[in-house]
């Protein structure tokens, strides 16, 4: 990873025509693998990256993103292993970190607490918190809090975060950590997000929009939901390209999406069934990130024959 | 709006003596307003965007209806939980245990209302307010099959449709429940994700909710979840307290010296202690499920136990941040309880608030003491408890000396459902008060 200014690599990343930004669940199914299939989505045409850090309740997935964090973390994923994992990808676009805000929140808190040194603490702090006796509920770790998770992920060169379970209303921690270390702070519009929340919302965010193209859990569907224009109409005066998700899984639905207005698609579910079918049939890691690598021009190219079929002269965020 | 009078009437109504303060919202005096859902550093709106709109909708609703008694919801609820549900609950004096600790043990007997638990006062409240909200779908997680049976019940009295997600582990270990679920009309989901018990159902019924979030509504079943269900969830369930703390003052003369409720995500206890929450003299202590071992397993992921208001620590889980099982990196842990009633790695926010304060007191017995506690309520006074209910009871016996003289237990649910778990956990431990339970090896069917 290059570590230039996260902000600047963003809005290069949407600035000449459409955004193709996959998601993969890091670790799924394993580490070395997983290196691999990103590798293959920038080879493949990607603009951003949204890698998954898997937490044990992902109650915004559906079911294949779903066994996917099961598969990553019963290949041992962690935040550090995470962080490791970002420090040693080979691919030169922007990386941004999609997670649930109870792994942000923690993540400061083992090495604060620790008695011994840093290295070792992580594991002790476990066994010592259930040994701990309890009583006047005087002792409470002050350190908890995302600015310790967002301090490592800038330093190892994350973008910007995609936290699913974290409304604008519980944002002001982590938007504060991500000023502070030049870091986005992406939120996902909803179908059912109104003028007033949007606001509220836009207030927080930087980078783009993550814009939920229908109401229900992250998956892929054969059709595209009709309210994504509506909902990108509804957006036309924000200042931030908006990229949208749920539900994409093929070329075509990219280039309807795009030329809907849309200046990015947002693919995960589509891409981690190819991780999924790779894995049960037992195949290589080779052939599964050609065909990562296949759908992933599949989807750009469907995005930019979308923005080619825009009328008239497109214009708008994107230049 | 209303008069100065009206208004104590409205905060009694919703049950929120001991809260006023932080139920006001400061401006017009006779307007009681939701709060903004903090209980001190727990508590909050941890759920994707997608469902903030129908969170910000069901506050209102809880503001305008229930705290406010608009469209007299809370009068219609209060006849319907009577005419209905069957309350008041009695207080009843437990004779032989009273004898057998030398101290005056009063049961709440919320085992006797509509459904064989508590969890009728939240259901009803619930789905009434559903109604009131022109929502045309009822969704509930369920974990021992109570709140799911409870919810079921309102639901075909109160003419909703009701879908019910539970773990496949939990179907297995409560079937009554299942069946009376789908005999009340309702659909039963299973939930095979993860170790298939409450945790999972909750998250799967999140799901539902976050795709359909437009004309249904979700009953969560405890003081967990986003503002404002921990605070609505306690008032409906507030009704436990309000006539406890009158039986008791009637039947004695005074307040009891200690209220004893056991602890899951914390409904029954939160309804069992919140009026009598400005009662300093009171002592609350909240029962976890102490399983086979406080010890967390952090390698493995595991917890063999539900206590996270004894040993968990503050994080972010099902839509509020509070004391929960979780690994060092913040991952959920698999808790473990003999009663699956219990069996959930987090606690409702306002509980773990209180227990930080210093108000209650967080304690814990094992699976073997609330199997003593099972049968030793069983034997003694008749009253076959729920196994979550159990662990009240295995606390009395081993703590009795530290209650004072006067002591209100809470008895949460009767135990007809877990009839199966008892006899199969009774055989394979070796309690030592239990009867000879071989004739029914293999289990009752």
């Amino acid at each position: 990873m290059s570590d230039d200014g996260a902000s600047d690599r963003v809005a290069a990343a949407f600035a000449d025509g459409p955004a193709f930004v996959p998601y993969l669940a890091v670790g799924d199914p394993d580490y070395e693998s997983s290196l691999a299939y990103v590798e293959a989505l920038a080879e493949g045409g990607a603009d951003v990256i949204e890698l998954g850090l898997p937490f044990s309740e992902p109650i915004a997935e559906g079911p294949t993103i779903q066994n996917a964090v099961v598969r990553a973390l019963e290949s041992g994923m962690t935040p550090t292993r995470f962080f490791e994992f970002v420090e040693e990808v080979d691919v030169d676009v922007p990386l941004v970190c999609m997670t649930y805000y109870n792994l942000i929140y923690q993540y400061g808190e083992s090495e604060a607490r620790s008695v011994s040194d840093a290295s070792s603490a992580e594991r002790s702090s476990a066994n010592s918190r259930a040994a701990k006796p309890r009583d006047d509920g005087e002792e409470r770790p002050a350190s908890k809090g995302p600015r310790p998770f967002v301090e490592k992920a800038a330093s190892v060169g994350i973008s910007g975060f995609v936290v699913p379970d974290l409304p604008a209303e519980e944002a002001g921690p982590l938007r504060e950590a991500c000023d502070e270390f030049g870091l986005h702070l992406i939120s996902i519009v909803a179908p059912t997000t109104d003028e007033e929340r949007l606001d509220q919302l836009v207030e927080v965010s930087s980078g783009y929009l993550y814009v939920q193209a229908r109401l229900g859990v992250t998956g892929a569907s054969s059709s595209v939901s009709d309210r994504t224009g509506e909902s990108l109409a509804r957006l036309s005066d924000v200042d931030l390209p908006k990229a949208v998700g749920f539900g994409i899984s093929s070329g075509e639905q990219a280039a309807t999406i795009v030329e809907a207005g849309a200046d990015g698609i947002i693919v995960g579910s589509a891409l981690v069934d190819i991780v999924a079918e790779g894995h049960e049939r037992d195949e290589p890691t080779e052939e599964t990130a050609a065909r990562l690598e296949t759908k992933a021009r599949e989807l750009k190219q469907g995005a930019v024959d979308g923005y080619g079929r825009r009328t008239p002269a497109p214009e708008g965020t994107s230049d | 709006m209303s008069s100065e009078g009206e208004r104590s009437e409205a905060s009694d109504r919703a049950g929120s003596k001991a809260t006023r303060e932080n139920g006001r919202d400061g401006g017009d005096g006779d307007h009681v307003s939701a709060g903004d859902g903090k209980f001190g550093r727990y508590g909050g709106q941890y759920v994707p965007e997608a469902l903030m709109p129908a969170i910000g909708e069901l506050t209102d609703a809880y503001e305008r209806y229930v705290l406010n008694n608009e469209g007299g919801f809370m009068d219609e609820f209060r006849r319907r939980i009577r005419e209905f549900g069957g309350r008041p609950t009695p207080l009843q004096r437990a004779d032989r245990l009273s004898e057998r600790y030398d101290t005056e043990v009063y049961l709440k007997r919320e085992d006797l209302l509509h459904g064989g638990a508590h969890k009728l006062n939240n259901a009803l409240g619930q789905v009434l307010l559903a109604k009131y909200m022109g929502k045309e779908r009822i969704i509930a997680e369920t974990g021992a099959g109570q709140h799911g049976t409870a919810t079921a019940m309102a639901a075909a009295h109160l003419d909703m449709p009701c879908e019910v997600y539970m773990g496949e582990r939990d179907i297995n270990r409560q079937r009554p429940n299942v069946f009376r679920m789908k005999i009340n009309g309702s659909a039963v989901t299973p939930v095979t994700t993860g170790r298939g018990t409450l945790k999972e159902a909750i998250s799967e019924t999140m799901r539902d909710w976050a795709t359909n979030v437009e004309d249904t509504h979700y009953v969560i079943g405890s003081v967990v979840g986003p503002h404002p269900f921990p605070r609505m969830v306690r008032d409906f369930q507030s009704l436990i307290s309000e006539e406890a703390r009158e039986q008791i003052v009637d039947r004695t003369g005074a307040l009891p010296d200690s209220v004893v409720a056991c602890a899951g995500g914390g409904s029954n206890t939160m309804g069992t202690f919140h009026n009598f929450i400005g009662d300093e003299a009171v002592d609350l202590f909240a029962v976890e499920a102490g399983g086979s071992s406080l010890a967390v397993d952090a390698e493995e992921g595991v917890a063999p136990n539900s206590a996270s208001l004894s040993t968990g620590s503050e994080g972010v889980l099902h839509g509020a941040r509070t004391k929960l099982l979780q690994d060092h990196d913040g991952q959920i842990v698999e808790s473990h309880s003999v009663s699956s009633g219990l069996d959930y790695a987090g606690v409702g926010p306002e509980l773990a608030h209180l227990v930080d304060e210093g108000r209650v007191t967080p304690v814990n017995v094992d699976d073997d003491a609330a199997l003593e506690g099972f049968h030793r309520l069983s034997q003694e006074e008749g009253i076959i408890p729920a196994l979550e209910t159990a662990h009240a009871f295995g606390y009395l016996h081993e703590h009795h000396d530290e209650l004072g003289d006067v002591t209100v237990i809470n008895v949460s649910g009767r135990g007809d459902k877990d009839l199966d778990t008892a006899i199969e956990e009774t055989t394979k431990r070796d309690i030592p008060n239990a009867p000879d339970m071989s004739m029914f090896e293999g289990g009752l069917r």
